[in-house]
């Protein structure tokens, strides 16, 4: 009761650490898409270097991400950004990279040969190829990649409330550290929400995105 | 010995009941193959599942060997009972020599005993023990995997076989082969089977009995030959295929057509040949070399006109026929060759007699005169 | 060196360790700046926090393992058939919501201590487990269920024979997805009394002491990846060679 109290009267401070959430990640993942899927589409042409590109975005996420700020930390610290924002956004991006270069990757691996040799008979250049057929196809699976990602990072990004980045981590931490249950709890249900809403509005999208005609 | 006695089953759908098998008695004596023939959705399936119990019957009895199996447990029931399926079911976990040992295992029959049936199983179906017993199913072909699940039906030795459309995922070719090597281990084993296709031609291959089905009716039970021969209702005549003569091709041997025509030899005179061919009212006559094997042939007009030894004029036959070959062979290699006769031998190469068409047309031919004059008696009385 | 690359290749293992080594010279290389001495100084708490943090890896995670397995099994009895649907939906809900999130709960609960800790870690790990189990169960083609049916197999045994050795690759992957949660989520345990590297991260932080900071991250990133390695060996040696896609 006293939380739902706590909820109704902080309504404003939870929409700005949400809005601070959204806009990390948001960034983030943005910009791992921009990186993530011409890498995925890059590491087509060659087996080896997909492997290894792969096994590194493997490793990469394997590392708890407080470990990873408490490596960024040191390194960025020299360029005056220890905590914050900036070591926020770069973990969002590393850890992005693997379900989006993987899922890019499989995708266009996977566009039915036939197609690309059909694509190939109408006369059809490798890039239109690529924007034609291979990219279009391939949208619905990168978009689920995309998914992975952002619900991961609403969960690292919580985390990054104690580097001093914001959201609604820090309702967390303080409820922490205060032993204020009611703060506590509505961070962990708004982180919650934010996740599971993520998730199904992303689920939505990659429905939408996907070509009618190859619905299931 | 598997007996039906009016074997019943109604699904209880959304759509409101739907029987899929009405009132189906019928009995498939030891060690023959029955098949169970129709469309899907026919219930042909779904008669051979109530067999083992998967489907639970509405109504009606069923014996094996004169036992009742509502009587029996049914876990017991199904160990006595070999099952193949068209998926085969392998146990991908478990190597081939494993996946043939299950039911025996089951059984608590000895290891040694077992395995050691196994690898002569294995042996029976073309399958080298040493090179097969210890690999995974994801390492044999398709039609590898196939003989295995055969193997393993049998490998408890169970009086009775339930089969379901065994080979209906095979390509055609590597089908007949498994079919013909599955005829040779029935030959030995003597098991009584019921086994559910589709395919008209494997039902005349394979079956002793064919029982049609339509709509959960049992519209037919009889030999595959009267079923060709003679289709109970435009319903089967139509399912078994308007090439129905051309099918009971494959049920008679070329010896059962064979009449015999004595032949001369190379040292004979075309006299001689000529005499034979006005005995027997034939314009050729075949002519054997000293083993007594079929050397070629002399022409009535030949014959006739000439004078001299039989090695001077005969011709050379292009091809001949064995007696134990179907007469499918032998019609396809009258067609191949533009011949309307064949000669045949017996399975050393020896002359026994000759074919003809004619004399095909006419064997076929009997059983629906039979029918015909049968038909007119039942219209008489 | 013609076989090394080859070795290199076909041993997923050997590139783990090569990868393990190389970050490990790395670290070292870096931090070589006299953060090594920095770090070295926390010796005696890095091995003292990596036991914590290895006692609250094994007990959170076995018990996930043994539950959740258990729980997948149940979920796929045909007498569960109406409710499993229901319950996967939650289940798959249960897997967005952050770990954080999960861990700053059970404190609400049962405060603070090894026991929230391995109460949170539990549920966060149990989920993927839960869920693999179910789903590689109700993957078992029905077709060998039938056959094993139709040959007089009873459901226990169908079970042990069957159903379980045919599902264990999707099982093992479910285990592997939920250790690596569970170990990246470990560090956090500190944050509600649990103990583990986290002590020195978090403190480290704080205290803006980058020694401190490392000695805590590195070890828990190298525990993390080398958990990762071995249930990926275990993955690998461990499941039977017909079921296993990996050989």
């Amino acid at each position: 009761m006293e939380t739902v109290g706590f909820i109704a009267d902080n309504l404003d401070l939870i929409a700005a650490l949400t809005v601070e959430h959204v806009s990390i990640v948001g960034v983030a993942v943005g910009l791992a898409i921009l990186t993530g899927v011409p890498i995925g589409i890059a590491i087509t042409q060659n087996r080896k270097v997909a492997d290894a590109v792969l096994y590194t975005a493997g490793v990469l996420i394997t590392i708890p991400s407080i470990a990873l700020f408490g490596v960024l930390i040191p390194i960025l610290s020299t360029i005056g950004h220890g905590i914050g924002y900036l070591p926020a956004v770069i973990a969002v991006l590393l850890y992005s990279q693997l379900p989006i270069i993987r899922n890019t990757y499989t995708a266009i691996n996977n566009v039915d040969p036939a197609l690309r040799e059909a694509a190939r008979g109408m006369g059809m250049r490798p890039l239109e190829r690529l924007r034609r057929v291979e990219i279009p196809l391939a949208v619905p699976v990168i978009m689920a990649g995309v998914r992975t990602a952002v619900v991961i990072n609403i969960g690292v990004t919580a985390i990054a409330a104690y580097i001093g980045a914001g959201g609604l981590g820090t309702l967390i931490s303080r409820g922490i550290s205060q032993t204020d249950p009611r703060q506590l709890v509505a961070g962990a249900l708004a982180v919650s929400l934010l996740a599971i809403v993520a998730d199904y509005a992303l689920l939505w999208a990659q429905k939408r995105l996907t070509p009618s005609g190859v619905r299931a | 010995m598997i007996t039906l006695d009016k074997l019943t089953k109604v699904f209880e759908t959304a759509n409101g009941p739907v029987t899929a098998a009405d009132h189906v008695s019928m009995e498939v004596p030891e060690g023959e193959i029955c098949i169970l023939l129709g469309p899907s959705g026919c219930g042909k399936t779904t008669a051979l599942k109530m067999i083992n119990r998967l489907i639970p019957k509405t109504s009606g009895k069923i014996f094996i060997n004169g036992r009742d199996t509502d009587e029996q447990n049914v876990t017991e029931l199904r160990r006595g009972i070999g099952y193949v399926i068209q998926q085969i079911g392998l146990f991908p976990n478990m190597t081939i020599v494993d996946n043939i040992c299950v039911v025996p295992d089951m059984l608590g029959w000895d290891r040694a005993k077992s395995r050691k049936r196994a690898m002569e199983l294995l042996e029976m179906v073309n399958l080298d023990p040493a090179v097969f017993a210890n690999r995974f199913p994801k390492e044999l072909s398709g039609g590898q995997q196939q003989r295995v699940g055969v193997v393993r039906a049998l490998a408890a030795d169970p009086p009775v076989m339930l089969m379901d459309e065994p080979f209906g995922a095979i390509d055609p070719i590597n089908r007949e082969v498994i079919q013909d090597e599955f005829l040779k281990l029935q030959k030995e084993f003597r098991k009584t089977i019921m086994f559910v296709s589709h395919d008209i031609d494997e039902a005349v291959k394979m079956g002793d009995k064919v029982a049609i089905f339509r709509a959960g009716k049992l519209e037919q039970f009889d030999s595959p030959d009267n079923v060709l021969a003679h289709p109970a209702n435009p319903f089967i005549a139509d399912f078994v295929g308007s090439d129905r003569t051309l099918k009971r091709l494959r049920l008679v041997t070329v010896g059962q057509a064979m009449f015999d025509a004595p032949a001369v030899t190379e040292d004979d005179t075309l006299d001689r040949a000529a005499g034979v061919m006005r005995d027997l009212d034939h314009d050729f006559v075949v002519v054997t070399d000293r083993h007594g094997r079929p050397d070629g042939y002399v022409r009535q007009a030949v014959a006739e006109a000439k004078h001299g030894t039989i090695a001077e004029h005969h011709a050379r036959l292009p091809v001949t026929v064995e007696a134990g070959q179907d007469l499918r062979t032998a019609v396809s290699q009258m067609f191949t060759h533009d011949v309307t006769w064949l000669a045949v031998t017996d399975s050393q190469g020896r002359y026994q007699g000759v074919v003809t068409q004619q004399g095909i047309t006419h064997l076929l031919g009997k059983t629906y005169g039979a029918a015909a004059t049968a038909g007119t008696a039942a219209a008489a009385e | 060196m013609t076989t090394a690359v080859i070795a290199f290749r076909r041993a997923p293992g050997l590139r783990h360790l090569l990868t393990l080594l190389l970050v490990f010279a790395l670290g070292m290389g870096v931090q070589a700046s006299g953060l090594v001495t920095d770090i070295m100084d926390y010796w005696g708490d890095i091995v003292f926090l990596s036991q914590q943090h290895m006692v609250l890896v094994l007990v959170s995670g076995g018990l996930a393992i043994v539950t959740g397995v258990s729980l997948g099994i149940l979920l796929s009895r045909p007498a569960m058939r109406r409710w499993a649907e229901a319950v996967m939906q939650v289940l798959n809900i249960g897997t967005t919501i952050p770990t954080l999130a999960v861990l700053a709960l059970s404190m609400t609960l049962l405060g603070l201590g090894f026991t929230p800790a391995v109460f949170g870690l539990w549920l966060a790990t149990l989920l993927p487990i839960t869920r693999n189990t179910y789903q590689g169960l109700l993957a078992v083609p029905p077709a060998l269920k039938e056959a094993a049916t139709g040959m007089g197999m009873g459901s226990g045994r169908m079970l042990l024979k069957v159903e379980l050795p045919n599902a264990l690759f999707v099982i093992f992957a479910g285990i592997r997805t939920a250790l690596a949660v569970n170990v990246g989520t470990v560090p956090l345990a500190f944050l509600i009394g649990g103990g583990g590297l986290g002590e020195l991260i978090f403190t480290g932080i704080d205290l803006a002491e980058p020694g401190m900071m490392l000695a805590g991250a590195i070890p828990t990133a190298l525990l993390a990846i080398l958990v990762d390695f071995l249930v990926g060996q275990g993955q690998m040696w461990l499941i039977p060679r017909g079921v296993n896609p990996l050989r």
